[in-house]
């Protein structure tokens, strides 16, 4: 089966396409001659942004009035392809929303999800790449009966590549009727400040675990990303045991993060986590368990009691920067 | 308010993860635990049932060869009973045909709520909430990072790339809960002890009026094509501090042009 038609679907903020999306859309666009988006509210803000990278056509669902995306989305192109526009496969972040849209529009459709993806081939027919076992091993799967595949893809998978594309042309897409599906209604949105670049985009990240001890001792952390202008994450432990939100989250259930260096503090390396920073380019590891899987993945680790290194660690940086008057 | 609360028995996330003997579908046949990311659903479940003013709260599971093991652990928290789906033709079910046994499931137990985590620790697809909302017709808020009820309706903080957006919906609702949102309490010896009485009501899928051929590894429509090793990052240098460890990652930072 040739792949000659596919559709992602669009994430957006501030008038921004998603990163993730614009991934979705360079990788769409090596293996389908044609590549459309589907979206939520102002398409026409995103329609050039899209059309750069590879998309000849944006639809949108229009307004949610304070909808989540899932319903609509899910409806909108579900009914798309009972009326028999059908595209080979769907490409759908791997994010809050992206996986809500995946969800119904699987029951929608009646066709299974294969979600985690972080490789997508042509090898007559499309088979994707999952990380299991935390990265040790590649599970290439596929689905085995026709109809559009309903592919969920994990960040930072593919480059994002501008393709000097012409804006995407825009057109409305009809919601059908979404009934008690669409009950759930946003109110106010709140912005959690947090300091300094985004975890998934910072160049340095900095992520502290149990070994921390106690909350409080979280502010080292912080303090450390913060004083290489970059970002402060987490290992699942400490966000499962309430010290940070989830948003800090590095690891398969959180964030996947490719950094210039990745400080782990107090991680001991469990699999859920290697697979969220193993694609650093760089890995220093701070742990007092000289048997912690964290070191086998690590270009320099450091065994011993982060409570006396981190604060050390701190002072030199700053004394650098001050004696080079910056 | 009656809730259900979705959990998932799984293998020992300390041990290593292996596929049964000849097939690529994880080993799941014995020694399973209750996924530690249920407990919080549990929890919340337990919360929000006594701050609606009582009603019961019901697990369901699905679980090969009828195991108990993770749900006793959850029962002993408090839970009055639970409903498990064990049935040989399920093994090799794709999410999708899990969600529409689940849903079956949980119609029986008429809930106005529906709890689970938002993923599962072994096999984190993450999409069987929602797919279980969608067969039922209902509402259903993922990622929920504070949940509280009144009146008939959840107010719940939903986690966003920014922050969270303050969602309400009406029930009977799916939400999907993150980890680390409630502190799950611990099983008591005398809740232990009660576990073992709380009914668990068995079913099979011809009690749920499920076609065997729609589920299991014969009704799947995606299959694992291979399974290979990965290219395993080399270890760099492991040095034991000796007080002056500091100095070692400042170098490091400065070789690779950080600082």
């Amino acid at each position: 089966m040739t792949t000659d038609r596919i559709w992602v679907v669009i994430d957006h903020a501030g008038g921004k396409v998603a990163p993730l999306s614009l991934e979705c859309l360079t990788k769409a666009r090596a293996l389908a001659s044609t590549v459309e988006g589907v979206t939520w509210g102002d398409g026409a803000a995103c329609a050039a942004e899209a059309g750069a990278y590879g998309a000849s056509a944006l639809h949108t669902v229009g307004d949610l009035g304070g909808g989540l995306p899932g319903p609509a989305m899910a409806a909108a192109i579900a009914a798309q392809i009972a009326a028999g526009n059908t595209p080979n496969a769907i490409l759908i972040p791997h994010n809050y929303d992206g996986r809500d849209i995946a969800a119904r529009l699987s029951v929608k459709i009646d066709r299974p999800v294969l979600t985690n993806v972080i490789g997508l081939e042509d090898r007559e027919g499309l088979v994707t790449e999952h990380s299991i076992f935390g990265g040790s091993q590649m599970l290439t799967a596929r689905f085995t009966d026709g109809g559009p595949g309903i592919f969920v893809v994990r960040a930072k998978s593919f480059p994002a590549q501008d393709g000097g594309g012409t804006s995407a042309t825009v057109d409305a897409w009809v919601v059908p009727d979404l009934g008690a599906t669409n009950g759930a209604v946003i109110g106010a949105r709140q912005t959690e400040e947090r300091e300094g670049p985004r975890l998934d985009e910072a160049a340095v990240v900095v992520s502290g675990g149990r070994g921390l001890g106690d909350a409080g001792n979280y502010e080292l952390i912080e303090n450390l990303a913060r004083l290489l202008h970059g970002a402060a994450g987490a290992s699942r432990a400490i966000v499962d045991a309430g010290w940070v939100s989830y948003s800090h989250q590095v690891g398969q259930t959180g964030k996947t993060v490719k950094p210039t260096v990745y400080i782990a503090v107090g991680i001991s390396g469990a699999t859920q986590h290697l697979t969220g920073m193993k694609g650093a380019k760089n890995i220093v590891a701070i742990n007092k368990d000289k048997e912690a899987p964290i070191f086998s993945v690590a270009d320099l680790g450091i065994v011993g009691d982060l409570h006396d290194i981190l604060p050390k660690l701190i002072n030199a940086i700053e004394e650098r920067r001050t004696a080079a008057g910056n | 308010m009656n809730v259900v609360v979705c959990v998932k028995q799984i293998p020992d996330p300390a041990s290593p993860g292996k596929f049964l003997p000849g097939t690529h579908n994880l080993a799941r046949d014995k020694d399973l635990v209750l996924d530690d990311s249920d407990s919080y659903g549990v929890e919340m479940g337990l919360q929000l049932a006594e701050a609606a003013g009582g009603g019961e709260v019901t697990l369901v599971s699905m679980a090969p060869h009828g195991e108990t093991s993770g749900i006793r652990t959850a029962l002993a928290m408090g839970v009055d009973k639970a409903i498990l789906v064990s049935d040989d033709t399920l093994a090799g079910s794709d999410a999708l045909a899990t969600a529409k046994v689940l849903a079956a499931a949980i119609r029986r137990a008429k809930p106005d709520l529906i709890i689970a985590g938002t993923e599962s620790t072994d096999g984190y697809t993450g999409t069987l909430p929602v797919q279980v909302a969608e067969v039922l017709g209902l509402p259903s808020v993922s990622f929920a990072k504070k949940v509280s009820v009144a009146d008939g309706q959840l107010t719940v903080h939903r986690q966003t790339e920014a922050g969270y957006d303050e969602v309400t919906v009406p029930l009977p609702a799916v939400i999907t809960v993150t980890a680390g949102v409630v502190e799950p309490r611990y099983p008591s010896f005398k809740g232990i002890m009660a576990a073992r009485k709380r009914p668990v009501e068995r079913l099979t899928i011809a009690d749920l009026g499920i076609d065997e051929t729609t589920v299991g590894t014969a009704g799947a429509r995606q299959e694992t094509v291979s399974v290979a090793a990965t290219e395993t990052r080399k270890a760099g240098e492991v040095v034991v501090d000796e007080g002056d460890s500091h100095y070692k990652i400042l170098a490091f930072l400065e070789a690779i042009k950080v600082i």
